[in-house]
């Protein structure tokens, strides 16, 4: 898979939309401000996107949703442990640091926070292609790093070795919340992406 | 000195006594590792998809597919004077990391696929499975120990075991 660079454009500016929305809704929720760094489109070989999250072997919670309507895909939402525990303590109410790992409640307020954010990104880019895109019901898991990506890396591998990786950082205000966005169009849905906000492809 | 080789995602590396070789964090994907006890010869393969047959066209990594990985390993093995007969196999990985209520799609069982077709594979080059250590909802990472043949495997949740 090879991009131009207006192609690459397009994709970073759809990231941004889109995890711009996700941060505004995610603000409402924690009550915080919420900064955004530029998303970063790249395409990656396989092995390096567990770097990204800090190696194969870090522990971290993974969103993940598949994208249905014009443009299928998939969407991964990943947040290094500490970010989803500071998240989701800011979301009951309770002073961040407090939970220090992972239990069945702070497992079904991080879904409710993945489907909220996945909904949100959504929205943004299907006003920006005009392109029908609805999210499935989300699924969580807690563990390595690279097993986790490994999901969405099977099915980018069945084109290819290389993933699409548009990637956004949140940061909270005066706490370091950290998550990554994946935002992987499955092969026929980039083109359609790129037709909808008129980059021929 | 031992040497820790690295065998990334949808990649094969062959080792000797007294290396060991290491690939982290199994999801979905399948990591066969081989080894003949007399030479002391270990290979490791982490596949990523059943089936090379389902490959696009012109995609040439043999070591991301069940089928075609066992097969360059084997080869491999081979240049280093292993008789084939005498290895035998080990494998981990095959997790389903997301469970979905609405029924699991193909994709969501790549997992189960994998195993299958690893199992198959070894079936078909007659290589014994000594034991294992598959499916489940977690990853692995695991350590072949080419001077004893063993299996470290390590995870976040299920501790650590040999196998």
């Amino acid at each position: 898979m090879q991009l131009t660079p207006i192609e690459m454009d397009a994709l970073k500016e759809v990231g941004n939309i889109g995890a711009g929305n996700a941060a505004t809704s995610l603000s409402q929720m924690i009550n915080r401000r919420i900064h955004m760094n530029v998303p970063l489109v790249k395409l990656l070989p396989f092995d390096e996107v567990a770097e990204l999250l800090g190696g194969p072997e870090t522990e971290v919670a993974g969103i993940y949703l598949k994208v249905l309507g014009d443009a299928p895909g998939s969407i991964l939402f990943v947040l290094p442990v500490e970010s989803g525990l500071a998240l989701t303590d800011m979301l009951m109410g309770i002073e961040p640091g407090i939970s220090t790992d992972f239990s069945e409640m702070t497992q079904s307020a991080l879904m409710e926070i993945g489907n909220i954010l996945a909904a949100s990104y959504l929205n943004a880019l299907a006003d920006m292609t005009s392109l029908s895109l609805q999210p499935s019901i989300p699924a969580l898991s807690c563990d390595m790093a690279a097993a986790i990506m490994s999901v969405i890396l099977v099915e980018l591998g069945e084109v290819g070795d290389t993933a699409l990786v548009i990637e956004t950082e949140f940061i909270a205000e005066n706490r370091d919340i950290k998550g990554y966005f994946f935002l992987l169009p499955d092969p026929g849905s980039l083109s359609i992406m790129m037709k909808a906000i008129g980059v021929g492809l | 000195m031992e040497k820790k080789i690295k065998v990334g995602m949808a990649d094969l590396k062959v080792a000797t006594e007294p290396d060991k070789l290491v690939t982290l964090g199994l999801g979905s994907c399948v990591g066969i590792a081989l080894y003949d006890f007399k030479t002391k010869v270990g290979g490791l393969a982490h596949i990523m998809l059943p089936d090379s047959k389902q490959a696009r066209k012109g995609d040439v990594n043999a070591a991301k597919y069940a089928d075609t990985a066992l097969s360059v390993l084997v080869d491999e093995m081979k240049k280093k004077g292993v008789s084939k007969q005498r290895i035998v196999a080990k494998i981990a990985g095959g997790a389903q990391m997301f469970k979905f209520n609405n029924g699991a799609s193909d994709i969501m069982r790549v997992g189960t696929r994998n195993i299958e077709a690893v199992k198959k594979g070894l079936a078909e080059y007659r290589i014994p499975i000594t034991a294992e250590d598959t499916g489940g909802n977690f990853g692995r990472t695991i350590e072949l120990d080419t001077k004893t043949g063993s299996l470290f495997i390590k995870t976040i949740s299920k501790g650590e075991k040999t196998i």
